[in-house]
């Protein structure tokens, strides 16, 4: 009964320490859990992985900040490794300023991994367009008219990829990695306005979101956090960052699991040994 | 790892440690770091407009309005922008409504529809049920579910009438399934927050610990 009480009147920091001690445990020593690619990864691994070399280019719009990096960028990595090995064209662009760095650095991290592939003509970074929404709707009415220059200042009309893109039409799927709403923008107006494929990552807070657009067909695939991106670089073959930090996640989880069942039945069980008061509010106090 | 790199890095990891000292409590450490964000931030973003927003799409081509008189036309933006400053001026400040109108009356114009046909339309379609063309029994199932949610939760928010009989047996069903909505909420929320943690400490250990000392041993 006295370490039920415990657990009641427990300190949150106690928590946090566990915690910490059960991410940084399998960081240092990986256990190599196995990870389960899920329906909603593979069928936008099947959505790029069907697209033959040389193509038409993916899009794939950077919309989120660093405060989502750990979940966001592994994805984007991983998306535009599948890209680069298979060929196939790639245009990287924001729709965020704070994402504009980032969109740069996760094209020219893989840009150097393949040297065969060369800037212009296998691949292009837009940089940061402002507008959004209309941004959006611009590209599918005439794309070197929203982007009349790259991220670098090159006029878009000297870039050989961009030759035959004139909308979305010649846009083979969209991917938009993003920590807010913005998949749902690229939905309602590159989707449903102008029949482009999109397929989207999103944090793990959005991905509950985002499932009934991927039931309804509006989605072509999903990457949902750490996980997602841990999927998808399993598909690919060439773990990166997601994959070390899923032990960690596995085990981060299971010390959860493992609290709240713990906090639950000693709410229970000391219900009786416990004032009125007490039993009404058990948290406070500061306790976790 | 070059000897800047390595003294960035060491800015990152004290940056880190400050935010995370919060979970023990208050401290001027975290706050020095927060409001260096905050005004990191600002700047950043700022910066990132003017050189990849202002100039290339305003002031560059207003400037070459010699050559391409067309380009004038951006005054009209650029006039409706500057009203939206008006906001601090009490005695002025009544005109930033025409811009505030006018942005208003776009978004809407450009929205509404979309998302009437995305989030209303298309999700109404994707919860009817064509039990024929479900590829396996689990898909069936998996159909009828949604159905099922969709209308019990429906009727939960359905107040003109009280959840008596079978109207409220129906609405306990749509609690369970909203209660199973907000589970699933809840558990992506703590992977999502367990993921930015593990983010963190890996670059804790990797680059900051791990880096250091490959710098140290050469």
């Amino acid at each position: 009964m006295k370490f039920l009480f415990f657990l009641l009147q427990m300190d949150r920091r106690i928590v946090f320490v566990l915690v910490a001690l059960a991410v940084v445990a399998p960081l240092i020593m990986p256990l190599n859990l196995p990870i389960v690619v899920g329906d909603k990864v593979r069928r936008l691994y099947d959505a790029i992985d069907q697209l033959p070399a040389r193509s038409r280019p993916v899009l794939v719009s950077v919309d989120y900040d660093p405060s989502t990096v750990p979940e966001l960028q592994p994805m984007t990595l991983a998306v535009l490794r599948h890209c680069f090995s298979k060929e196939i064209p790639v245009i990287v662009t924001t729709m965020f300023p704070t994402g504009a760095g980032l969109a740069r650095d996760a094209m020219e991290t893989v840009a150097k991994e393949y040297p065969n592939l060369s800037y212009g003509t296998d691949y292009a970074y837009m940089g940061y367009k402002p507008g959004y929404s209309l941004v959006i709707l611009g590209i599918g009415e005439n794309f070197q008219a929203t982007y009349p220059s790259d991220g670098y200042g090159t006029p878009s009309s000297k870039l050989p990829i961009l030759k035959n893109v004139k909308n979305y039409d010649d846009i083979a799927i969209m991917v938009d990695f993003t920590a807010s709403a913005a998949y749902e923008v690229w939905i309602m107006f590159a989707h449903q306005k102008y029949g482009c494929k999109v397929g989207a990552g999103v944090t793990a807070v959005m991905a509950s979101d985002a499932y009934p657009y991927l039931n309804s067909g509006q989605l072509e695939g999903l990457l949902g956090g750490l996980s997602g991106a841990a999927e998808y670089e399993k598909l690919i073959g060439a773990p990166g960052t997601a994959t070390i930090g899923m032990d960690a996640q596995s085990i981060a989880h299971i010390l959860i699991i493992v609290l709240i069942i713990l906090g639950n039945v000693a709410y229970f069980a000391t219900r009786r040994h416990r004032e009125p008061a007490q039993t009404a509010t058990p948290q406070q106090g500061g306790s976790a | 790892m070059t000897g800047m790199e390595l003294f960035w890095t060491w800015v990152a990891a004290f940056l880190t440690l400050s935010i995370y000292s919060f979970l023990y409590k208050d401290n001027p450490f975290y706050k020095f770091a927060e409001h260096l964000v905050v005004g990191v931030s600002v700047g950043y973003i700022f910066t990132i407009n003017w050189h990849q927003g202002l100039h290339p799409y305003l002031f560059n081509p207003l400037a070459a309005s010699w050559e391409h008189p067309y380009n004038l036309l951006r005054v009209i933006p650029l006039i409706l922008g500057l009203l939206f400053l008006l906001r601090i001026s009490r005695k002025y400040n009544w005109l930033s409504r025409f811009t505030i109108a006018l942005v208003m009356g776009i978004g809407c114009g450009t929205a509404i529809p979309p998302t009437i046909e995305t989030r209303i339309i298309q999700q109404t379609k994707a919860s009817m049920i064509n039990i024929i063309d479900q590829p396996s029994l689990w898909a069936g199932f998996c159909a009828v579910t949604i159905l099922v949610g969709t209308i019990s939760t429906l009727i939960y928010f359905f107040f003109s009438k009280e959840h008596k009989g079978i109207l409220g047996g129906t609405a306990r069903l749509g609690i369970v399934f909203l209660m199973v909505g907000f589970g699933a909420s809840f558990g992506y929320t703590v992977m999502a927050r367990i993921s930015l943690l593990i983010g963190r400490l890996n670059f804790l250990i990797n680059d900051w610990v791990i880096g250091t000392w490959n710098f140290i041993a050469g």
